[in-house]
């Protein structure tokens, strides 16, 4: 028994239970609507954006949680507004606009003269280092995105399933679609400490995807996609733990995992109609 | 008394009257379908105003306007039944943090019951006919209690028993004071549809009673007129 506590003897491994909970809370139940409008690409994106916050708050010295999130609420928005003014696609407005952020920290980082962030760190997750601060940043951005989807969720389904009926139904999809992007950028700013720039959009897309694999309705497709989220952040860090593995690519790992055995069952259910 | 004044396309000027069925007739790429989203707000008139009740289309209080599009080019994978469709109806009115009150659900099972989905409710949307997918969309538009309804050709491509259930509802609805505009192809059974009849082409070529406007010959010189011209036509098609 003690040996299956002993992670929690740590005050930092509470700190990064608490935060692989919020996280695999929010990326799944955000990675719902990111499923269901097929926007798979965005978490990749915004995460490689964010790298030029990161940078610039290096080399000023600010908390870079907040400089991650100042580019990305930056780059969602930019995101949606290339969308709509050069009427392209949203994958393609992301590939625009992602790249050339994290272009921009690339560049900010080779003229520095100060010696480099850890890459290493924000590539792959330290969930392990999540300090206080750290953590209060966390707790507060994943309230606002909590209360602002537990108010919208209506608005959001509907833009997703029918935007032009929505908006003649008196919905501002523009408007909603531009909220989404936020929220999504700033889901993954959260998540990026817990699993990296590289592996973020995996926590947004699979528990999800593997929720959809077993049911065909909205509401349990989220809250699904929720559990499977928090099973595969805390448990992926319980694992890691013992397995002396990296934190964040054992989530994604068991994540994965879970989306197989979902795949399995889901299409075991759905073969007696199709024969 | 009610009216909706519109101004669309080239000149365009309709105005419509409470509890009236407006039928908008017209060759392909004649600007039917734009002139309803027009109205309902999807579209800025380039010249010219829309006003809804009095006031432009996306000042209207949510919900006001129910639309039912022509192609609904939906995901018909989206994890949604006919319930979970018609439900969605609801949403503009429902102000944020309110849980789906006992009004809502009353309104979602009034609309399926009239449009005969109640056995159908619980299926996924991708298990329906066309004609089942059509009065679902019906039904949603209805659940949302809207004060002006814009059809763009539901009858098209549904079978026959569908078409008549369609014309039953819409005609109580427009009998319980609903104005209604729809664009059709199906000149035959226009008087049966609609209490005014419009030709479009670009411009309203006619406006009256459906019999006054059929026997005027306004639609039958527009269809050689589009058979001459069909090619060209179709290449200016507006979106």
């Amino acid at each position: 028994m003690d040996s299956l506590l002993a992670p929690f003897a740590y005050e930092f491994m509470q700190r990064a239970f608490v935060a692989a909970l919020i996280v695999g809370l929010l990326c799944s139940v955000m990675g719902t609507y990111v499923v269901l409008r097929k926007l798979s690409f965005i978490g990749d994106g915004i995460a490689h954006a964010s790298f030029a916050g990161i940078v610039i708050a290096y080399l000023r010295g600010v908390n870079y949680t907040i400089g991650a999130a100042v580019v990305a609420v930056i780059t969602a928005l930019g995101i949606g507004f290339v969308h709509r003014r050069a009427k392209v696609s949203l994958d393609t407005a992301i590939g625009v606009l992602f790249t050339g952020a994290f272009a921009l920290g690339v560049f900010l980082m080779s003229r520095s003269t100060r010696t480099t962030v850890d890459l290493q760190s924000f590539l792959f997750g330290d969930i392990l280092g999540v300090t206080r601060t750290d953590l209060a940043i966390i707790v507060a951005l994943a309230l606002v995105v909590a209360v602002v989807v537990a108010a919208l969720w209506r608005p959001l389904l509907f833009t997703s399933f029918d935007p032009t009926v929505a908006e003649a139904a008196g919905i501002r999809a523009p408007l909603v679609d531009d909220i989404l992007l936020v929220l999504l950028a700033l889901t993954i700013i959260i998540s990026l400490q817990s699993v990296g720039i590289v592996l973020v959009a995996a926590l947004l897309v699979t528990p999800a995807a593997a929720a959809a694999q077993l049911t065909r309705r909205f509401v349990p497709m989220m809250l699904l996609s929720a559990l499977l989220g928090v099973v595969s952040s805390v448990g992926g860090l319980y694992l890691s733990y013992s397995l002396r593995a990296s934190s964040g690519a054992t989530i994604v790992l068991l994540a994965t995992m879970l989306f197989f055995v979902a795949l399995a069952i889901g299409s075991r259910r759905r073969r007696p109609r199709s024969l | 008394m009610r009216y909706e004044r519109v101004t669309a396309l080239d000149g365009v000027t309709l105005s419509l009257e409470a509890g009236t069925a407006l039928g908008i007739v017209g060759p392909n790429g004649s600007g039917k379908s734009t002139l309803l989203k027009t109205i309902a707000g999807l579209v800025a008139p380039t010249s010219g105003t829309v006003r809804v009740f009095g006031k432009a289309p996306r000042q209207l209080r949510a919900g006001t306007i129910g639309y039912v599009p022509q192609i609904e080019d939906v995901d018909w994978s989206f994890p949604a039944n006919v319930r979970d469709v018609v439900a969605m109806g609801r949403f503009p009115r429902i102000p944020p943090f309110v849980p789906f009150r006992s009004v809502d659900r009353e309104a979602v099972a009034r609309a399926i019951a009239v449009l005969d989905l109640t056995d159908l409710a619980d299926r996924h949307i991708s298990q329906l006919s066309g004609g089942q997918q059509q009065r679902a969309f019906l039904a949603r538009a209805i659940a949302q209690e809207p004060e002006l309804l814009l059809l763009d050709e539901p009858t098209t491509g549904v079978d026959a028993a569908t078409e008549e259930k369609l014309r039953v509802v819409v005609r109580e609805l427009v009998a319980d004071g609903m104005p209604v505009i729809m664009t059709t192809h199906d000149l035959d059974r226009a008087a049966e549809w609609f209490d005014r009849l419009a030709v479009v082409d670009r411009k309203i070529l006619a406006d009256g009673k459906p019999d006054e406007v059929l026997e005027s010959g306004a639609y039958a010189g527009l269809r050689e007129h589009t058979h001459i011209h069909g090619h060209a036509r179709t290449e200016d098609r507006a979106p």
